[in-house]
C-alpha cells in the first residue's frame, strides 16, 4: 500500500528543512520568477551561465515542502550541466512526475525522490513550478512563469 | 427531529442527534485512500442530503422539461417546482415578495449583478465603496472592476489581530460619498462574524445601500432579510446542503424595479421588436435565458430539509465541535489558531510551524481527511497576518467529535512526517 513516507522521503524533508542554493545570487546574468496562482507558492531563479554552461545556480521564495525541496535538489543538480542537459533533465524530470514511464533513475539521481508526486496530481505544479521556470530561462523567456 | 424540550442547555450537544443527521448524507460513509471520509471542507462546500439527491433524481426522471413557455403537463410541473422554490428562497429568508428573489448561479454572481446594474447606474468618480479586508475575492473583484470602469473609490474596513473589523475604523470611513457598503456576514477564512446589524444601520444613516455575501452564513444561522433591512442579500445553495452552480439575490424591490437588466436574452423579456424590447417584471427581469432549474428545484429541497432542522441548535453543536477542536489543537506546539474572533462560526483555521499548509493537506487526505490548505480566496487576510496560507477545517452540523479527534491525529502525523 501506498505510504505518505513515499511522498514525503527523507531526502525532501531534509531539503524542505534545510534548502540547498538558497538565497540570491549577487553575479547571476539570468534571473525569473515563478508562481503559482493556485496556492501562492513563489520562487526566483538565479543563473549565472558561461555561453551553454550553468556556472551557479540559486533561488529564493516561499512554498511548501515539495516545492522547496524540488527547487534545492533541481539547483544541486544543474550546477555545471550545459543548458541541453539542462532540458533533457526537465524532460526526464517531467516524465518521473506525470507519467508511469520508465524513466532513467541513474541520470537522475536524487531527483527521483520526488516520484511520489504523481500520485498527488494536485502536488504536481509544487514540485514542477521551478523546473518550469528554469525552462523558461533557458528559452529566454523574460515574463515570469505561472502554472496556471 | 427537534427535541427542545429536552433536559438543559448544558446537554444540547446530546439533544442534537448528529447519528440521525449524518444517516442523511450518504458520501460521509465513503472511504477515501482506504480510510473512512472525515469531511472538513464545509465552508468550500457542504455535502448533499439523500433528500435533496432524490429530489434532483426525480426530477431528471420523471419531469425534466423546460419551463415558463411550455404548454405542456412536464413543463408546467417543473414551471411550478421552480415557481415553488422561489417561495421557499423568499420564507427562507423572510423577503417580502418573490419578485425580490433572483436567481442566479451563485454568490459570485449575485454579487457581479448588483455592482453592474446599480453599480454602473448609480456610482460615478465622486462616489466611495466601502469593503473590509475579510472579504472573499468574489467581494473584492467586481468592485475593483466597478471601480476602473466608473472611477468609484474603494475604501478597505481594516481587521484587527483577532480577525474583527475594527468598526471605529468603519465608522471614519463613512461619509456623504459612500453610496455602498458591501460585506461579508461571515468570514470565509476565519469564521468571523461580522457585526451586520450595526454595519447597515450606520451605512443607511449616510444613506449608503448595502449589500451582504451570506455565502458561509446560511448553513449556520437565521437569516431575515427584514428585521436585518440589508438593501441586498447573496448567498450559493452548494453551501446549503444544495446543488452547485445555483445561488440567490435578494434585493429589495424599490431597487431592483430601478436597477437595468444584468444580462439579455429570453425569458427577460415582455416583448421583442427589430426596434424595441420591453423587459420583463421582477424577478424574470434578471433571469436570461434558460435557467438551472434542477439546480433551484434541489436548493428548494435543501431549504426544506435545513428548515427540519434547528439551524441554532445545530450552529451551537458546531460550536462545540469548534470549542473541542481548539482545546485539543492548545496540546499541540507549534499550532498557531489563525482568526480568534470572539463571535465565530465552526471554522478552525491554523498554521503549524515548519510546515506548510499544503503539506498539511496532502499529510491529511492521505488519512481521509479532507480539509482546505491555501490562501481561501482571500488574499488580503492572509497579507494581514503575513502568512501566505493556512490549513482550515469547517464543521457542519454531521460531524462529530470524532472527526475532530481524527484531525488532531492527523496533525501529529504531519509533525511525525516532518519530524
Amino acid at each position: 500500500m501506498f505510504d505518505i513516507k513515499d511522498l514525503y522521503q527523507e531526502v525532501i524533508v531534509d531539503h524542505n528543512r534545510s534548502p540547498r542554493n538558497f538565497g540570491k545570487l549577487d553575479d547571476a546574468n539570468k534571473t525569473l520568477e515563478g508562481f503559482n496562482p493556485l496556492c501562492g507558492d513563489r520562487l526566483t531563479l538565479y543563473l549565472k551561465t558561461d555561453g551553454n554552461k550553468i556556472d551557479d545556480i540559486a533561488f529564493d521564495g516561499s512554498g511548501c515542502a515539495i516545492s522547496v525541496a524540488s527547487a534545492s535538489l533541481m539547483t544541486d543538480a544543474m550546477k555545471g550541466k550545459s543548458l541541453d542537459e539542462a532540458e533533457g533533465l526537465f524532460n526526464e524530470f517531467h516524465d518521473l512526475i506525470t507519467t508511469e514511464n520508465e524513466v532513467d533513475t541513474e541520470q537522475l539521481g536524487k531527483l527521483a525522490a520526488l516520484a511520489g508526486v504523481r500520485d498527488y496530481p494536485a502536488r504536481v505544479k509544487c514540485a514542477s513550478l521551478c523546473w518550469h521556470t528554469l525552462h523558461a530561462v533557458i528559452q529566454g523567456d523574460d515574463n515570469p512563469v505561472s502554472t496556471e | 427531529m427537534n427535541k427542545q424540550n429536552t433536559a438543559t442547555k448544558l446537554t444540547n450537544e446530546a439533544s442534537f442527534d448528529v447519528e440521525k443527521v449524518r444517516a442523511d448524507f450518504p458520501i460521509l460513509f465513503e472511504q477515501v485512500r482506504g480510510k473512512p471520509l472525515v469531511y472538513l471542507d464545509n465552508a468550500a462546500t457542504a455535502q448533499k442530503p439523500k433528500q435533496v439527491i432524490k429530489t434532483l433524481d426525480t426530477y431528471y426522471r420523471e419531469y425534466n422539461s423546460n419551463i415558463h413557455r411550455g404548454v405542456h403537463t412536464l413543463s408546467e410541473k417543473a414551471t411550478a417546482v421552480y415557481e415553488e422554490a422561489r417561495n421557499k428562497v423568499k420564507e427562507f429568508i423572510n423577503a417580502d415578495s418573490i419578485k425580490e428573489i433572483i436567481f442566479t448561479r451563485g454568490t459570485t454572481e449575485s454579487i457581479n449583478l448588483v455592482a453592474q446594474t446599480f453599480g454602473r447606474n448609480n456610482l460615478s468618480s465622486n462616489d466611495e465603496i466601502i469593503i473590509t479586508e475579510l472579504e472573499h475575492h468574489s467581494n473584492i473583484v467586481p468592485w475593483q472592476i466597478l471601480s476602473e470602469q466608473t472611477g468609484a473609490t474603494l475604501k478597505y474596513v481594516p481587521i484587527n489581530d483577532a480577525g474583527e473589523l475594527i468598526l471605529e475604523e468603519y465608522e471614519k470611513l463613512l461619509n456623504e460619498k459612500t453610496r455602498l457598503v458591501t460585506i461579508g456576514h461571515i468570514s470565509n477564512a476565519l469564521g468571523t462574524i461580522n457585526p451586520i446589524e450595526t454595519i447597515i444601520e450606520k451605512a443607511h444613516a449616510v444613506g449608503a445601500k448595502v449589500l451582504i455575501d451570506g455565502a458561509q452564513a446560511v448553513p449556520h444561522t437565521r437569516v431575515d432579510v427584514n428585521e436585518l433591512n440589508c438593501d441586498f442579500y447573496a448567498f450559493s445553495g452548494h453551501k446549503l446542503f444544495g446543488p452547485t452552480g445555483i445561488g440567490v439575490l435578494y434585493g429589495k424591490q424599490a431597487l431592483l424595479e430601478a436597477m437595468p437588466p444584468y444580462q439579455g436574452g429570453g425569458d427577460m423579456i415582455k416583448t421583442v421588436s427589430m426596434k424595441k424590447t420591453t423587459y420583463n417584471d421582477l424577478p424574470h427581469k434578471f433571469e436570461a435565458g434558460t435557467p438551472h432549474i434542477a439546480g433551484v428545484i434541489g436548493l428548494g429541497s435543501a431549504i426544506d430539509y435545513v428548515s427540519e432542522i434547528d439551524l441554532h441548535e445545530a450552529a451551537e453543536y458546531e460550536n462545540q465541535l469548534l470549542q473541542y477542536a481548539n482545546e485539543q489543537a492548545a496540546q499541540i506546539s507549534g499550532l498557531v489558531p489563525v482568526g480568534t474572533a470572539k463571535n465565530k462560526t465552526s471554522i478552525f483555521s491554523f498554521t503549524l510551524d515548519g510546515i506548510h499548509p499544503h503539506d498539511i493537506g496532502t499529510i491529511l487526505d492521505d488519512e481521509g481527511i479532507a480539509i482546505r490548505a491555501g490562501h481561501h480566496c482571500a488574499m488580503p487576510v492572509m497579507e494581514r497576518f503575513k502568512i501566505p496560507a493556512t490549513a482550515r477545517a469547517s464543521f457542519a452540523f454531521y460531524n462529530t467529535r470524532e472527526d475532530v479527534d481524527a484531525l488532531i491525529q492527523g496533525i501529529d502525523k504531519c509533525k511525525q512526517v516532518f519530524s
